[in-house]
C-alpha cells in the first residue's frame, strides 16, 4: 500500500525508462560473457548504474519526477529520506540533540540543489555525500559556538540587569499589549506576514515556504500590514 | 518555532516545489564559458597584430610554455570549478589545474632572468606594466560575472574553494588574452605586475563569489532555531 502511494504515474514511467536503459539489472560481475559461451576479456562495467538497487532507482525516479514538478513524489521521497539522513548523521558523530537540525539542513539543501541531481547517478550516494557535508558543517558550527560560549544557567539567572527599570517594564508590557491587540485586528494573511517576517525574523524565502505563498504576495501582505498598523497607532496617539 | 515536525517542513518544501531545468553536465557548462572566452579572443584578435604576437611567442621557449600553461590553467580550472559547483563533488577536483598552473608559474618565472640573459630585449616599463594590470583586472570583470552566474545555478557546498578555483580560471584566461596586446618580453617587473593582477582577481573572486554562493547555498541557521522542529 505504502509502495503504491510512493509510485505516482510520473514516477512509474521514470522507473520504466530507467529499466529500459538497463539500470534495473542486478549487480553484475566485471567479467562479461561474450555471447557464445566463452568468457571475454576483463571489461570494466559502469559500476554505478548497474549496481543500483530497486529502491535507489525508485528514489532516482521520484527525484526526476520532483524536478518535473511532481509534488506527491517529492513529498514521499523527502519523507523517505528522513530516516536515512538520521542514520548517516549519527554515523558522522552528530549528537542526538542536533540530528534534527542536520535533517532540516539536508532537506533544504536537496530542495535548493534539486536541479543538480542527475537521475543516471545513485540517489543514495548523492544524499549520503550531502548529509555528510551538512553534518560536518553543523559539527563545526556547534564546535565554534561551544568554544565561545559556556553553559552557566545559574550565573545567567543571578546576573543583575544594570538597565532594569520597573517603570519601563510596565510601559513595555502596555506597548506589547497594544501591539497584540493591533495585530489581532489585522486580516489573517497580513498578521501571518508580520509574525513570520518581523517577529520571528525569518528570511523571505523561508517565510514564503511556511506561508505557502509567493515571496511577492508575502511582501505585499507585510507592506499592507505595516501601513494598517501605522494607521492604528497614529489614531490612538 | 515554526514547524511542529519534519512532516510539516517537508509539506512546506513540497508546496514550494516548482519544475526545474536539470543542469547540463559540468564539462558542457565549462565548455560554454570557455566558448565565451574564445569568442572574446577572436574579437580581440581582430584588433591585435597576431603575426607579431606569434613571432614573439614562438621566439622564446619560456614564452610559449607560459602561454600553454596559462591556457591550460584557464581550461582545467574552469572544468574544476564547474565540477566543484555540484553539492556532491569531491574536493580533489581543485587539484586538476595545479600541474599546468605550476608550468605557467615556472615558465613565467624564467622571464625574470631575461634582462640578465638578453640585455638588448625590450622589457615593459612600469607604465606599460601598469597597463597590463588594468587589462587583466578589467577583462576579469565580465568573465567573473558570467562564471559566478553560471556557477550559482548549481549548488556548491565548498564555497571558498569553488570561488578560488573559478577565480584562477578567470585570471588565467585574462592573462592568456593579454598576449594579444603585450608587445614586450616578460621581465621581472612585468611578471611582478602579472602576479599582482592574478592575485587581485583570485582574491576578489574568492571574496565576492563565496558571498554570492552563500546567499543560495547556506540553509537557515538551524542551531539558532530559525527553522526549528519543536
Amino acid at each position: 500500500m505504502a509502495e503504491k502511494k510512493l509510485m505516482t504515474p510520473r514516477v512509474q514511467s521514470n522507473v520504466m525508462a530507467l529499466s529500459r536503459r538497463g539500470w534495473l539489472l542486478p549487480p553484475q560481475f566485471p567479467v562479461m560473457a561474450t555471447g557464445n559461451g566463452r568468457v571475454g576479456k576483463l571489461r570494466m562495467v559502469k559500476a554505478e548504474p548497474r549496481n543500483r538497487s530497486a529502491d535507489d532507482l525508485r528514489r532516482s525516479a521520484q527525484m526526476a519526477a520532483a524536478q518535473a514538478g511532481d509534488r506527491a513524489a517529492y513529498e514521499a521521497l523527502l519523507q523517505e529520506c528522513v530516516p536515512l539522513i538520521k542514520v548517516i548523521a549519527g554515523r558522522q558523530g552528530v549528537p542526538s540533540g542536533h540530528i534534527d537540525d542536520v535533517v532540516q539542513d539536508v532537506l533544504l539543501t536537496i530542495h535548493r540543489a534539486r536541479q543538480t541531481y542527475d537521475p543516471a547517478r545513485s540517489f543514495g550516494g548523492w544524499l549520503r555525500i550531502i548529509t555528510e557535508r551538512r553534518a560536518i558543517d553543523l559539527l563545526r558550527r556547534v564546535g565554534r559556538q561551544s568554544a565561545r560560549e559556556i553553559h552557566a544557567p545559574l550565573a545567567f539567572e543571578s546576573h543583575a540587569d544594570e538597565n532594569a527599570d520597573p517603570a519601563r517594564l510596565g510601559r513595555d508590557a502596555a506597548a506589547s499589549n497594544r501591539m497584540q491587540t493591533a495585530l489581532a485586528m489585522l486580516p489573517e494573511r497580513q498578521r501571518e506576514a508580520v509574525e513570520l517576517l518581523v517577529l520571528q525574523e525569518q528570511s523571505l524565502a523561508d517565510a514564503a515556504i511556511v506561508a505557502r505563498r509567493s515571496k511577492g504576495a508575502l511582501k505585499v501582505n507585510l507592506h499592507r500590514a505595516l501601513k494598517a498598523l501605522r494607521g492604528m497607532f497614529a489614531e490612538k496617539d | 518555532m515554526t514547524f511542529t515536525s519534519h512532516d510539516q517542513f517537508i509539506h512546506g518544501l513540497a508546496a514550494d516545489l516548482k519544475p526545474v531545468k536539470r543542469l547540463q553536465r559540468p564539462l558542457l557548462r565549462a565548455v560554454t564559458w570557455l566558448g565565451v572566452v574564445a569568442a572574446i579572443a577572436v574579437a580581440l584578435a581582430a584588433f591585435a597584430d597576431v603575426n607579431a604576437m606569434w613571432q614573439r611567442i614562438t621566439a622564446a621557449p619560456d614564452l610559449w610554455l607560459a602561454v600553454i600553461g596559462s591556457t591550460g590553467t584557464a581550461i582545467l580550472a574552469a572544468i574544476a570549478a564547474f565540477e566543484l559547483s555540484l553539492p556532491d563533488a569531491p574536493r580533489t577536483w581543485a587539484l586538476l589545474p595545479l600541474p599546468v598552473a605550476i608550468l605557467w608559474i615556472a615558465a613565467s618565472g624564467l622571464g625574470c632572468l631575461r634582462t640578465w640573459i638578453a640585455p638588448q630585449t625590450h622589457v615593459a616599463t612600469l607604465g606599460e606594466a601598469r597597463d597590463c594590470l588594468i587589462f587583466i583586472v578589467a577583462l576579469s570583470v565580465p568573465l567573473s560575472a558570467l562564471l559566478i552566474v553560471m556557477l550559482r545555478r548549481a549548488f556548491p557546498l565548498y564555497l571558498g574553494l569553488t570561488a578560488a578555483v573559478g577565480g584562477l580560471a578567470v585570471a588565467a584566461a585574462a592573462a592568456t588574452l593579454l598576449n594579444f596586446f603585450h608587445p614586450y618580453d616578460a621581465a621581472a617587473t612585468d611578471l611582478a605586475v602579472h602576479v599582482v593582477a592574478v592575485a587581485i582577481v583570485i582574491a576578489v573572486n574568492s571574496a565576492l563569489a563565496a558571498r554570492v554562493f552563500r546567499t543560495t547555498s547556506r540553509p537557515g541557521d538551524v542551531t539558532t532555531g530559525r527553522i526549528g522542529t519543536n
